[in-house]
């Protein structure tokens, strides 16, 4: 019999970490069956998957390597990103051991799910053709709704994920109107050959193709949780579980993000009078709204929800800047982001009780006294996110504002800058009710190890990238 | 190396402290002050190894940080760096012995003094853009928290409103510093954020300098505060605890003028020299400003914390007087404030730890009962009005002779500032020390106690020595300030006149001989009237 060759472009060893990671998945869910009420099987074995996965990313040389028709990349934006991927998919199922055991969450299929999510991840951050795009965006956000409702007997999960899905739902609707539009108008979803057509100026003007940009910010601006699309994100924070709320606010943005910055500033770069300003304008807005919004909170959860909203508003200037420094800078910022986020849901899930409970702003009084290691972890994670040197926030920041200014978006710059001053207030906040009110309420903390030993990782992030940055950088920006 | 040891010994120091019981508070406090006490010791030594004869930078340490950008841990020392490096140390031992009687948190008051001290000093001594906002934002936290934590009533609101009046200034800043280190980077070729290569390469048109000057400006101008950025300073004055008073008073706001003669003025020398009226007349509205809303205060913090606006309105006039005379005057000043307003603080936390009140009126008569307070108090106090004799008086003499050489006006308002500065303060300390022993609260109060007295006396000696002899301490910026001087000096910008002779010369060759001598005959006219009348 002939053997059965496959065809050039099928190249497994550049698709091997999302191969890895799928066996592992439901290498998952099988065991489950055997595992019972113990889940310590599967959560191993996640780890073990997502490590492998990380270790298979680095398979494919020489980079950058292209295959199944282009549509898919092995390049060094998307390895370092597999890198954030797989960080932030195990700090959160490390964050998930302890929390679900208190919250009674038994379903072993959590575990399978963060592995999913992870692997629509790295399609996302690896495709460079706008059906995979669209393939990987509803791999991780199936997977997130699910997650999001996952306390299926708490009627504030329930309403995130319906919340989640039927926005989610309309967003996507969105982005594939756009995808089709830009199809439309360039004959191709893929993204090197949309970007050698835009290169002739009269199709740049193409209604039909500023229609489909359009859609498509908005379909991204939706997946990031930018203003005005945000709406969805405080609720879904609030309700999610809390190592969920941390994984979304990382793996899955930054994923979002990796596409973005591969459809507008490598694909449409050209075409960045059109789109720069509207960019602009919702980076802008986001950062206003988030940190005004964050301000006005109570909540600790829906805080950090604001607060990731800004976030999204300093993160698409990288995309803006489009430059390499833009990119590097985009995966240097998302880096430290995710260290300092589940560094600080961490501590939110120690103070927390059952029934997310004790997540008020207020509980958290004099906790420096009672517990002051905890309260200087939180400390630094709070200051890290304002943007304070020494901490990986400063850097992160600095290096997004050079991308920036090396473009001339000094104007931009300046009201990140503003912003940031706005956002010390309410990062502040949390330290005076830390440092500065007297304890209301006898602390009842849960210090697990495994939640310990992420907050331990955390902050040797948060300090290391913020002192020692160098080696990180020197990675980001080949 | 010993440079960076000096400067980060506190911060280890606050380490270890993180590592000790919190109940033995005795041993704490004996760590902490030994740690203090080293670091002063040894940046004596400095002081004793610092070769007064150039302006270069010295104890240099230059080492890659973060080789990806070009950005180096460059630290070094100059003459205008010395006296305020040694004055941190000094001071932060003063503030610990003062502190000794902190009642809450002992241990976690004294981490954030140590840390808060290397934060300074770091300031004092980077020499690289990125380092040098690093350290300036880092000593924000520890202030914050003293602030917050061991201060008044109001002490969360003046603490926030502190951090963040400082932190919008600096955020500025931090703009104008990627966009020089990007418009170095475009012109050389080199990729730095070092302060010293950027000062010798900088080359940015007016507009350009004008827009980055303001940015450093703003941040400089709310650290020192000028007027009408001040409004944080009377809060957090008010709501800190004495030692954290003293410590803002004699180091933070020094900050700002540092950072003034490190970067506005060798950056943008003709910027700086377009906008000395600005900042003239806002020194001179603070100086006034500060002292005429000092002479109402009825909290004796207060008044010296407006007092503060007043005197920092000189050292900035000082400064932008961009001749030898004002910046030397401004350096003396510098210290100068740091020594009486540092002691007039630690006099008032003296009554305010028996009394737990500030105001005047419940005062009166102290005199009788605390004569060595009033003796100590009474130093001070005509220390801070400028007294010959005192440390004050060479400062304000310095710098009102070089403000006189620049504009007569400016000179005459802030002298009137002088003036100013005795009536409120000899008013304030005839309404507390003299007149009748009134209040039957105050009877029984018990004069200072040693410790009290060593935090004061070494003030009060140095008051007297910089007074009296303030040589050894105005030569080690000697050198520096000349250079500093050779670079600012306002003749290098003034294109205008030489441009107008030129033009004028020009002209004259042109002429003919006739329309010349009809010329000259107008010239002389005048002359000849003058004669007559």
């Amino acid at each position: 019999m002939e053997p059965i060759l496959a065809p050039e472009s099928i190249d497994l060893i550049a698709l091997a970490p999302v191969l890895v990671l799928s066996v592992f998945a439901m290498l998952v869910l099988v065991l489950d069956l055997w595992g019972g009420r113990n889940k310590t099987l599967l959560v191993f074995t996640s780890l073990v998957g997502l490590l492998m996965t990380a270790i298979s990313a680095f398979a494919k040389h020489p980079i950058p390597a292209y295959s199944f028709n282009d549509s898919y990349v092995v390049d060094h934006l998307s390895l370092f990103f597999i890198c954030i991927f797989t960080i932030s998919s195990a700090l959160a199922i490390l964050l998930s051991v302890e929390y679900n055991e208190r919250e009674g969450i038994r379903a072993g299929e959590y575990y399978a799910l963060i592995l999913f999510c992870t692997v629509g991840m790295i399609l996302l951050a690896s495709s460079t053709d706008m059906v995979m795009i669209f393939l990987g965006i509803e791999i991780v956000s199936i997977c997130l709704y699910v997650l999001a409702g996952i306390r299926r007997n708490d009627h504030r999960s329930n309403e995130a994920a319906l919340k989640y899905f039927l926005l989610g739902a309309f967003a996507t609707g969105f982005l594939l109107y756009g995808m089709t539009m830009v199809y439309g108008s360039t004959g191709s979803t893929n993204l090197f050959k949309i970007a050698e057509f835009v290169q002739n100026p009269s199709a740049q003007s193409n209604p039909l193709l500023l229609m489909g940009l359009v859609l498509l910010i908005i379909g991204f601006g939706f997946k990031v949780a930018s203003v005005p699309f945000h709406m969805w994100a405080p609720d879904v924070y609030q309700g999610a579980p809390t190592p969920v709320t941390a994984f979304m606010s990382v793996g899955p943005k930054a994923a979002a993000f990796a596409a973005f910055f591969r459809v507008f500033a490598e694909t449409f770069p050209e075409m960045s009078p059109s789109w720069e300003m509207l960019l602009s304008i919702i980076a802008v807005l986001s950062m206003f709204v988030g940190n005004l919004g964050a301000i006005m909170q109570t909540n600790i959860k829906r805080m950090l929800a604001f607060s990731s909203i800004s976030h999204a508003g300093y993160i698409l200037m990288a995309v803006i800047a489009k430059s390499s420094l833009g990119s590097s800078s985009l995966l240097f910022y998302m880096l430290s982001y995710a260290f300092v986020t589940f560094g600080v849901f961490a501590i939110v899930i120690i103070l927390g009780r059952k029934g997310e409970e004790n997540l008020e702003i207020k509980n958290y009084s004099g906790l420096a006294y009672k517990h002051p290691v905890i309260a200087l972890s939180m400390a630094i994670f709070l200051l890290s996110l304002a943007g304070l040197p020494p901490f990986a926030g400063f850097v992160a920041k600095f290096y997004i504002f050079s991308a920036a200014i090396q473009e001339g978006l000094l104007t931009l710059v300046i009201i990140a800058v503003l912003n940031s001053a706005i956002s010390l207030y309410y990062y502040l906040k949390v330290i005076v009710f830390m440092y500065m009110k007297e304890q209301e309420a006898e602390f009842r903390i849960s210090l697990t190890p495994m939640t310990l030993f992420v907050v331990l990782v955390g902050v040797i992030g948060t300090i290391n990238l913020g002192i020692f940055p160098n080696a990180i950088i020197t990675l980001a920006s080949h | 190396m010993f440079l960076t040891f000096i400067t980060f010994l506190p911060l280890i120091g606050a380490l270890c402290l993180a590592f000790m019981p919190k109940e033995n508070e005795n041993a704490i406090k004996q760590t902490a002050l030994a740690i203090a006490l080293a670091d002063f010791l040894l940046s004596l030594m400095l002081w004793t190894n610092f070769d007064d004869t150039t302006h270069k930078m010295q104890f240099g340490l230059n080492i890659p940080w973060i080789e990806a950008w070009g950005i180096n841990y460059h630290i070094g020392m100059d003459g205008i760096s010395l006296l305020l490096y040694v004055m941190t140390t000094f001071l932060t031992m003063i503030c610990i012995i003062a502190s000794w009687d902190v009642k809450k948190h002992i241990r976690e008051y004294m981490m954030a003094m140590l840390a808060l001290s290397t934060g300074m000093l770091g300031v004092f001594i980077a020499l690289d853009l990125f380092m040098f906002y690093v350290f300036w934002e880092f000593q924000l936290v520890p202030m914050y928290i003293i602030v917050g934590v061991w201060g008044g009533p109001r002490r969360i609101y003046a603490s926030i409103k502190f951090f963040l009046f400082t932190a919008v200034g600096s955020l500025l800043m931090l703009v104008a510093i990627i966009w020089i280190y990007f418009h170095i980077q475009q012109t050389t070729g080199v990729a730095t954020a070092d302060i010293l290569y950027i000062t010798e390469h900088l080359d940015v048109s007016l507009d350009a300098s004008k827009w980055l000057w303001m940015a450093f400006f703003l941040a400089f101008a709310i650290k020192v505060p000028m007027f009408p950025f001040h409004t944080w300073l009377p809060d957090a004055h008010v709501e800190a605890p004495t030692a954290g008073s003293v410590i803002l008073a004699g180091v933070l706001l020094k900050m700002g003028t540092y950072g003034f003669l490190r970067f506005n003025l060798p950056f943008f020398p003709q910027a700086s020299y377009e906008f000395v009226p600005m900042v003239a007349w806002l020194s001179i509205i603070g100086i006034i400003y500060g002292a005429l809303v000092a002479m109402v205060q009825e909290d004796l913090k207060k008044l010296v914390a407006y007092s503060s606006v007043s005197h920092l309105g000189f050292i900035m006039l000082g400064i932008f007087a961009l001749n030898p005379y004002g910046i030397q005057g401004a350096l003396i000043q510098n210290i100068n404030h740091g020594i009486s307003t540092s002691a007039l603080f630690l006099l008032v936390g003296i009554v305010y730890d028996r009394r737990h009140t500030r105001l005047i009126s419940e005062f009166g008569g102290l005199a009788k009962i605390m004569p060595k307070y009033t003796i100590c108090f009474m130093i001070v106090a005509l220390s801070s009005i400028g007294l010959p004799g005192m440390n004050g008086f060479v400062g304000e003499f310095l710098i009102l002779l070089g403000i006189f050489q620049v504009n007569g006006l400016w000179a005459a308002f802030a002298t009137s500032g002088v003036i100013l500065a005795a009536c409120y303060i000899l008013w304030m300390f005839q309404r507390v020390m003299f007149l009748e022993l009134k209040n039957p609260k105050n009877v029984n109060l018990k004069d200072m106690n040693t410790r009290e007295m060593i935090t004061i006396a070494p003030l009060i000696v140095l008051i007297f020595w910089i007074g009296l002899y303030p040589k050894p301490f105005m030569k080690t910026f000697d050198a520096s300030v000349n250079h500093l001087v050779s670079r600012v000096n306002p003749d290098n910008f003034r294109p205008h006149q030489e441009k107008h002779n030129d033009s004028h010369g020009e002209h004259a060759q042109l002429m003919t001989q006739t329309e010349m001598a009809s010329l000259n005959h107008k010239l002389q006219m005048p002359k000849k009237v003058l004669i007559k009348e």
